[in-house]
Order: structure tokens, then C-alpha cells, then sequence
């Protein structure tokens, strides 16, 4: 493909190794968000009818925190990194270079259609590589913007950004890429990995699932009900993160449902379709998935449950008196239905949890300490947060992404850098004490093999006086060797 | 199909009953695993010198004490690896805790190598026990005795259940594939790594592919050409050549290309003598398949040291070719064998323009003292690792990660980086659900107001990019400092003024 050839002699040419050039990249991209704030908020509402409060804390800022992050630290961060050596290698110098990899594809997804593909593209302009992004069709409005303004602002050499559905992307993955980072669902996800295999690419996958939250033990409910219908209905629960359903006792239920109708009308009001602050559904194909849905559950709607096809409004909706059998149980629910299952005890739903693949993120609401170290204790997932959703992801120092069905690789400030990095191990040898090499060569006797198992075994950790005594050893090994060999015929 | 599902699914079922999260239950199998290579290393010998011919000194230095040096570190720092790690928080976080957790993956795949068949089935092991896994371990059937002695000596010493020995050739592989890993680590050849990695997209497990490919090894005009040979020497006819980082190929100036045949061929005499065939310190070639394939290759070109060799006891001889041609045979695949081709090149540039242009290696070789020279090579090209003025050494640093890059490999490993990359580090973030005044600002119905409250909060501190915040700083050190100043200043002359001057000074 001609692109991808263009930017492939692009990074051969050098042109995206020096630090100066990552770093006008990574601030043209910064103008890019600065310049088009009302272009962006505009697209957004076109395709996720997204409140700007929401576009601007979910979407924008979190691109902008990520980048001025990366701005400021990159100059650390691509210093080699020395390692600790053996007796033997006592003069050498070994350090860990981080090196960029070439060309790499980033596939954006549709329900954070921004961040979802600049933050990636961070991590990949900082480590030095071209890319191609290919963002997600489905949000249609921020795909043309994207397709207009980067080529403004980011050199059209290296960076490119090409526009399509199936069909396209799947002939772009025919190509040979040197990572392909994607965030969407299982489904295409082992396609990719299928078609990352022809050619031994490396890949980072943020898929999804259902993440649970546990609401268990003593707390304070309306907080947590608060936070659970704020985490739950961001972006009309259009969230990877988003708490897909609720595991609770039947007295704690009795609890939440008010809380949660309290929060619900403090948020949006009487009339959720009213209010600025609640989004849509991105497209009518995904209305009718989550109203197919709902027809199918056997459960019981206690809240909401309506909607209207035109503005694809879905409202706010609670379902509750189902089963892990159910159809709402059976599929990632991505949108605003929450159902809440009752179970008996802890252990029984740490079990419900556990029968079922490795979510993404999985949330834990209760005051009680024992209860939410259980949980991290027993489960495993992508992330972790308790008494709070979503938020553990804006954090730049904790590293995103999946485990097992939900994903593998992680990205976010540091981690997207590390991501599309080789980590290549450095070792600069001098010509000196080949004498202490010689130990190694044929022809081959018992004395040699003990002095070089004794050198290049691990010792105990260096402590201050303890690596005095390691290098007085070394210097005596050297004299006793030098004089001992002279003796030697060689 | 029977065999391979019932250890995975056994492995699976031990590793649900939790028994090998503790730290205690970790170091018990590690030490019961150095105990192992300790008490049966005569055994260990003698099947590696029936299945490679490996001399008994070359089994300790490349396979067993790099085994050893990674249990000892997993021992001694695995409660620290263990322990959650801190990460740098918001405004908004500051009374949370927020912390990475290193967590077991589950049930990993080890495929192991004929080359090197202990220490590349069980270093691997030793990051899965290490991360808290079950582990189901097949060695590869090429090396057949070691393989049957793996499987013998295992059960004897770990937990069988949780890590299981599978031994068997190409279907009973297929048949392991098909079933769920949470971690598949294969070391092999490129055309097998794909089918790992397509078998593993199935169940979209991660993988790590340590494969290979031709390491080439520069020797600049500018060196120690007498040490740099022996050092090659060395590296390239160990294990009979067939070591992944062996230097696979020599790039030089032509006008060098007579010293350096000479330097090897001395070299070779020291190392084994006039007929390396009786020496004990050279190997063999695995089998006859190989074998062939090596003569194959050697097919055409020119021989300047070597070329002889004995069907019967798939003995090659210790082989330079030159002048080689880059489109020959020889220069098409991994060599894994005791041919060495020297491929001339003019200068720096042509080398460098040469490696490019190839397959990314797992290793590079650079010899020279000239630093321009070495600086250049380090940073026009890439390769897994890159070792300056000596070949393979760089492999006994665990603290380096040994891993490919490209068609070389997909991962890394050794030490501590095994560890991590078997174990899955989940993002924690412990919050209370006190202080939610704090929290009122993120809510709907959304104000302005709001908006400005939660991104002040959100920002993260250091990675703003604000000017005037900056600017400010500064301001404010220079305040202090004038303020500070002043403040002797004042302090001075009081005291001089009162005649305590003498006393101050």
C-alpha cells in the first residue's frame, strides 16, 4: 500500500529519531486540541450527542493531560536505562536502550472516538515511530475532523490517517506493520491477532466485557449510589469501564434502588431525555441491539426502559430479579442498562465473578477494608478501583488495559511510550583483561570452569562495604589470573 | 488428544485451588527446582552430550548457571516483586492508594528448544512458577534424551500437578494448542512462532515468540582484529553454531577479509586442535536433517578454512567461507551451524545499509574501537540486543531483557523480566467514599463553574504545561531567595550595629 510504503521510508530516513522532532509533533498535536476545542465539541455532539462537560473532561482533557506529561518527561525517558552487572562484566558498560519500532497502525474505536486514537498516537510519536490511524467509521463526524486536521498539524510524512469500514481495514492488515494497537471488541480482535501472525507483529489489544461491581457490607449508600449512577451513565454507559451490572444482597438492593432514583433525578432530572448532560446512542443499529435486549431479559424493568428511535434516546434503566442466564447477561451490555443480581454472600459473588472471563475493570463499593481486599485478592482484571468507577483511568501512572478476554498490553502516559518501544539490552565490551576471557575458550579444564562459574554466578546483594569486598575479590582474581596464566602455555 | 487436554486441565484445577499464589509456595518450588539442577547436573551431561555431544564444560556455563542465577534472584527478591507498587497520584487521589499489583496470569504454555533444551524450558518455568502460575512444560523432541530426562526428573522434585511435563512431536503440540493458555512462551524458528501466535489468537492469549534469525557481526578496520577472532571463534563454533545469538555471518572490508580467515584458523587450532573431530570440546550436529541442510548451504561458495565432514557421526568441520555473495543460498536463512560466511562491504554506510535492509536480528555484533563507529551502528540500526567488542556475553546479564524484535521474537526475558512477563499488572485504585464534596464537582446538572472546579482537580500537577504556572515558580524560588538574602543582610547589620559583629564573624 503506497502509504504505508511513504511513512516506511520516512522512518528510515531518520526523520522521527531525534528528540526535537517527537517533541514539535507532540506540541503541534497540543495546538491541534487548543486550536479546535469548539470543532471537536461540535463533532462530538454529531455523533454521541456527548455534553460538552463530558467531551471536554473525558475526551479532551485527558489527551492534553497525557501530552503535556509526555512532553515534559520524554527527555527522561529516552535515556538509557544501566543495569547491574556480574564479576565478570564488572567493566563493561550494560544499559537498556529504548528504540522505536517503524511503522505502526493505531485503530480507534467509536464511543471515545478522540482519545481513544491521539492518546495511542502519543506514546507512538514519543517513541519515535511513524503511524497510520485508522479511526472508527461508526463516529463519523470526528473521523472526517480527525482526517482534516492532522494533516495540518502533523507531518504528512509520518503521520497518516486513513478513512474506511471492514473492508478497509481489512486490507490495510494484509500489510506488515511493526505494532498494531486496537481498542474494540473480542470479535475483531482475533481477526487482528490472526492477521498480526503472518508477520510476527507485536500487538496491544483494549477490548472489553462485562465489568462487575460488588456493592457489599457497611457504606454509606447514597455516596456510593452516586458514584455507581455517575460511572454506570457517562456517555449513556457507552464506556468500556463502564460497571456492566451490579452484584448486591437482596437487603442492599432494597437500599439502592431508592439511592439510585435519587441520584438519577439529582443528575438529570425528572426528565433524562430533557437534560443536556445525557448522551445518546451512537447509532439506530445499536438502539435496537440494547431494545432487543431488553425484550429479551426476564427480568423486571423498575426504572426507565423507554426511548425513542429518532434522537436515539435510551433512558436511564434498572432491571432487576434476573439471573446469570440471562440475555442480558450474555453480551458486554454497553449502553444505559444496568441490572442488579442478588446473591447470598461475598463468596458467592466473588464466585459469579470468577466463573466468568476476566473483565476489563471490576469495582467494589463498601466501607469495610476486609470486604474490598477479598475481592482484590481472589479476582483478577484488567484494573481495579473500590468506591468509585472509571476514574482509575485517568491516572497517569496506572498502566490500561486488559487480561485475558479484556485485553492484552497496556498504554497511558509512560506505559503507551514503553508500548510502541523496543527495549533493546546494550552491552559495550573493551579489549582489555582477555586474560579473564580465556577462561572461557577451549580447550577446556575443571580449574577454568570453577573461576568462571564463581565470576558469573549472582552474588549476594551489594551492600557498601559488601561491594568493596566484590570488587578487592575481582582485582585479585585479575592479578592472581595475569600472573597464574603467564605460566600457562597457550 | 487425551494426554495433552488432562495435564492442562489438571494444571488449570491446581491453579484455581489457589495453592500457587503464596510467596512460601513460590520459593518452595524454586528451591526444590535449584535442588534439582544441583544434585542431578551429572545426568543432565550426559543426556545433552547423547543428544548434542556437548562437551561437559559447556553445559554449566551455557545452560545451568543461568537457570540457577534466575532462581537465585527470584528467591531472594520475589517479596518485593510481590509487593504493590506505588504510582504517582492527582490532587483529586492524594488521600487514595493507588498502586500497581503484579498477579498471576494463570495456566502458561512453555515450548521449549532442542538447543539449549534445559535452559530454555526452564528459565521460562522459573518466571511462571516465580509470577504465580501453573505451568505446563514441553520440551522439545528433538533432543530426545534430555527430553525424556526432563520429564523424568520433574514430577521428582515440583508439584506435578501444577506444572506437568507433555513429551511428544508435532501433533502432540497441535493438540496442546488447541487448548486455552493464559500465557503461551515459545522459543523455536520463525515459521513455527506464526503458528503459535495464529493458534494462540484463537483465544486471544498473549505470547512470547523468542525466535531468531541471522545475526550478523561487523568487524570495523579499527579493532583488535587478533582478540575480536578468538572472541568470534568462540561464540560462532560453540554448541557446533547452534545457538540463536551466534554470530551468524562476518561483514568486513575486503582488505581485512585475509587477516580475519587467518586469526579464526589459528584460533580454531588452539581451540581444538588439528582435527577438531577428536577434540572433545566440539560438538556435533544435532541429526541428519540438519546436517543436510548445513551441506546444502555450504553448496557454491568458497571455502577458505574447513569444509570437510562425516555423515556418520553428522560431524562438520569448523568452516569460513569467502567472498560470499548477498543473494547466495547461505545468506537466505539462519545458519545454525559451524559455517561462517565473511560478506565483504566498503564502509560503515554500506554495512549499516546492509543490515537494514534484512530482517531485524535477535543479535548484533560490532566490533571497533573507533566510538563514531560503534555510536552510529547503535543508533542507524536495531536488533533484540546488540553486544560491542564481544559475541553472546550479553545474554548472562539477567538485568538485560533478552528478547527479538520484528521477525526475531515478540517479548523478553531473563531475571526479573520473566516475572513480569508472566504475570498480569493490574491498575488499583483504593478509594473511601468519604470526602464526596470533592467529588460534587464531576456530577451533573453541569455549570460552567463545575467544569473549572473538576479540571483544577484533574490536571495532573507536574505534567502541566501552563506557562504562568511555571513562570510563577520561578517568580516566587527568586522572592524567597531576595527575602532570604535581605534577612541577613538585616541580621548583619543589627548585629554589627549592637557590636556583636566580632562575635557573628
Amino acid at each position: 500500500m503506497q502509504i504505508i510504503e511513504r511513512l516506511r521510508a520516512a522512518f528510515q530516513s531518520g526523520v522521527t529519531a531525534p528528540l526535537q522532532f517527537r517533541l514539535t509533533q507532540l506540541k503541534s498535536l497540543l495546538s491541534l486540541l487548543e486550536d479546535n476545542e469548539p470543532q471537536i465539541l461540535e463533532a462530538l455532539q454529531k455523533d454521541l450527542a456527548k455534553p460538552k462537560f463530558e467531551a471536554v473532561l473525558s475526551e479532551i482533557d485527558m489527551v492534553v493531560n497525557d501530552l503535556c506529561y509526555t512532553i515534559n518527561s520524554l527527555p527522561t525517558w529516552i535515556q538509557p536505562s544501566y543495569v547491574g552487572k556480574n564479576l565478570a562484566t564488572k567493566l563493561d558498560d550494560c544499559f537498556v536502550r529504548r528504540e522505536p519500532l517503524g511503522v505502526v497502525l493505531i485503530i480507534g474505536a467509536w464511543n471515545y472516538p478522540l482519545q481513544l486514537i491521539l492518546a495511542p498516537l502519543i506514546g507512538a510519536i514519543a517513541a519515535g515511530n511513524c503511524a497510520i490511524l485508522k479511526p472508527s467509521e461508526i463516529s463519523r463526524a470526528t473521523e472526517r475532523l480527525l482526517a482534516q486536521l492532522i494533516p495540518k498539524y502533523l507531518s504528512q510524512e509520518c503521520f497518516a490517517v486513513i478513512c474506511g469500514g471492514a473492508e478497509e481495514t481489512k486490507s490495510l492488515l494484509e500489510n506488515r506493520f511493526d505494532h498494531i494497537f486496537y481498542t474494540g471488541s473480542q470479535a475483531v480482535a482475533r481477526s487482528i491477532l490472526q492477521a498480526a501472525a503472518v508477520h510476527l507483529t507485536p500487538v496491544t489489544l483494549e477490548l472489553g466485557g462485562k465489568c462487575p461491581c460488588l456493592i457489599y457490607g457497611r457504606l454509606d449508600m447514597l455516596a456510593a449510589a452516586k458514584r455507581l449512577v455517575w460511572s454506570k451513565f457517562f456517555n449513556a454507559g457507552q464506556s468500556c469501564v463502564a460497571p456492566d451490572y451490579v452484584l448486591c444482597t437482596p437487603e442492599m438492593r432494597e437500599e439502592l434502588l431508592p439511592a439510585i432514583a435519587k441520584a438519577l433525578s439529582i443528575f438529570y432530572g425528572s426528565q433524562p431525555k430533557q437534560s443536556e448532560d445525557f448522551s445518546r446512542i451512537v447509532t439506530d443499529r445499536h438502539w435496537d441491539r440494547l431494545m432487543a435486549l431488553l425484550g429479551k431479559t426476564q427480568g423486571r424493568v423498575v426504572m426507565g426502559g423507554e426511548g425513542s428511535k429518532e434522537d436515539k434516546y435510551f433512558a436511564p434503566t434498572v432491571v432487576v430479579d434476573l439471573d446469570g442466564s440471562d440475555a442480558l447477561m450474555q453480551e458486554e451490555i454497553f449502553g444505559p442498562i444496568m441490572p442488579i443480581l442478588t446473591i447470598e454472600s461475598l463468596e458467592q459473588g466473588i464466585t459469579f465473578i470468577n466463573q466468568r472471563e476476566k473483565p476489563l475493570a471490576l469495582y467494589v463499593f463498601s466501607d469495610e477494608s476486609q470486604v474490598v481486599n477479598m475481592v482484590l485478592e481472589r479476582t483478577s482484571s484488567g484494573g481495579f478501583c473500590s468506591n468509585d468507577g472509571i476514574v482509575h483511568m485517568t491516572l497517569p501512572g496506572l498502566p490500561f488495559g486488559g487480561v485475558g478476554a479484556s485485553g492484552m498490553g497496556s498504554y497511558h502516559g509512560r506505559w503507551t511510550f514503553e508500548t510502541f518501544s523496543h527495549r533493546r539490552g546494550c552491552m559495550l565490551r573493551g579489549w582489555g583483561l582477555e586474560r579473564i576471557s580465556m577462561l572461557r575458550y577451549p580447550p577446556y579444564t575443571e580449574s577454568n570452569l570453577s573461576w568462571l562459574r564463581w565470576a558469573t554466578s549472582a552474588k549476594k546483594k551489594s551492600w557498601g562495604v559488601c561491594s568493596v569486598i566484590e570488587l578487592l575479590h575481582f582485582f585479585f582474581a585479575v592479578i592472581y589470573l595475569y600472573t597464574y596464566t603467564e605460566y600457562i602455555s597457550i | 488428544e487425551e494426554m495433552e487436554k488432562q495435564a492442562v486441565d489438571g494444571a488449570r484445577r491446581a491453579f484455581n485451588s489457589g495453592r500457587s499464589r503464596p510467596l512460601q509456595y513460590r520459593k518452595q518450588q524454586l528451591s526444590a527446582l535449584l535442588r534439582l539442577i544441583r544434585e542431578r547436573q551429572a545426568e543432565i551431561v550426559s543426556a545433552l552430550k547423547r543428544d548434542i555431544s556437548r562437551s561437559e564444560f559447556d553445559t554449566p556455563i551455557f545452560e545451568l548457571i543461568g537457570i540457577e542465577n534466575d532462581i537465585k534472584l527470584a528467591e531472594r527478591n520475589l517479596a518485593d516483586w510481590m509487593a504493590p507498587q506505588p504510582v504517582k497520584k492527582t490532587l483529586l487521589t492524594i488521600t487514595d492508594d493507588v498502586y500497581i499489583k503484579a498477579e498471576p496470569l494463570g495456566v502458561v504454555l512453555i515450548i521449549g528448544a532442542w538447543n539449549y533444551p534445559w535452559s530454555l524450558t526452564l528459565r521460562p518455568l522459573v518466571g511462571a512458577i516465580a509470577a504465580g502460575n501453573a505451568a505446563v512444560v514441553k520440551p522439545s523432541e528433538v533432543s530426545k534424551s534430555s527430553a525424556s530426562l526432563l520429564k523424568e526428573l520433574l514430577p521428582q522434585y515440583l508439584d506435578t500437578e501444577m506444572y506437568p511435563v507433555v513429551t511428544g512431536g508435532v501433533p502432540e503440540t497441535q493438540e496442546l494448542l488447541k487448548q486455552r493458555f493464559d500465557h503461551i512462551f515459545y522459543t523455536g524458528n520463525s515459521t513455527v512462532g506464526k503458528l503459535v501466535m495464529e493458534a494462540a489468537a484463537r483465544h486471544l492469549a498473549p505470547v512470547t515468540l523468542e525466535l531468531g534469525g541471522k545475526s550478523p557481526c561487523y568487524i570495523d578496520k579499527d579493532c583488535d582484529i587478533a582478540v575480536a577472532c578468538r572472541r568470534i571463534t568462540w561464540g560462532k563454533f560453540a554448541n557446533c553454531g547452534q545457538t540463536c545469538i551466534a554470530p551468524d555471518y562476518i561483514l568486513c572490508h575486503p582488505n581485512i577479509q585475509h587477516r580475519v580467515i587467518e586469526e579464526i584458523r589459528q584460533t580454531l587450532l588452539e581451540f581444538y586442535g588439528e582435527d577438531p573431530k577428536t577434540s572433545p570440546d566440539y560438538g556435533r550436529i544435532i541429526n541428519q536433517h540438519h546436517f543436510d541442510r548445513l551441506l546444502a548451504l555450504i553448496e557454491g561458495c568458497t571455502v577458505a578454512v574447513g569444509g570437510e565432514s562425516d555423515k556418520s557421526q553428522c560431524y562438520i568441520t569448523p568452516t569460513i567461507l569467502k567472498d560470499v555473495l548477498p543473494h547466495a543460498r547461505i545468506m537466505q536463512e539462519e545458519i545454525f551451524g559451524p559455517v561462517l560466511p565473511i560478506v565483504t562491504a566498503g564502509d560503515v554506510n554500506e554495512v549499516i545499509r546492509f543490515i537494514n535492509e534484512r530482517p531485524k536480528p535477535l543479535a548484533l555484533y560490532v566490533f571497533s574501537s573507533n566510538k563514531k563507529v560503534v555510536r552510529r551502528m547503535l543508533n542507524e540500526t536495531t536488533s533484540g540486543g546488540v553486544l560491542v567488542n564481544d559475541v553472546m556475553v550479553h545474554y548472562t546479564i539477567n538485568a538485560l531483557p533478552f528478547g527479538g524484535v520484528g521477525n526475531s521474537g515478540v517479548g523478553r526475558y531473563h531475571g526479573k523480566h520473566t516475572f513480569d512477563q508472566l504475570s498480569h499488572h493490574r491498575a488499583c485504585l483504593i478509594k473511601s467514599l468519604a470526602m464526596e464534596r470533592l467529588n460534587m464537582a464531576r456530577y451533573p446538572p453541569m455549570t460552567p463553574s463545575r467544569l473549572r472546579t473538576s479540571m483544577f482537580f484533574l490536571r495532573s500537577r507536574s505534567g502541566s504545561c501552563d506557562q504562568a504556572l511555571r513562570a510563577w515558580a520561578v517568580v516566587s524560588s527568586l522572592l524567597a531567595l531576595a527575602l532570604l538574602i535581605s534577612l541577613l543582610v538585616v541580621l548583619l547589620r543589627v548585629s554589627a550595629h549592637a557590636g556583636l559583629g566580632s562575635v557573628l564573624l
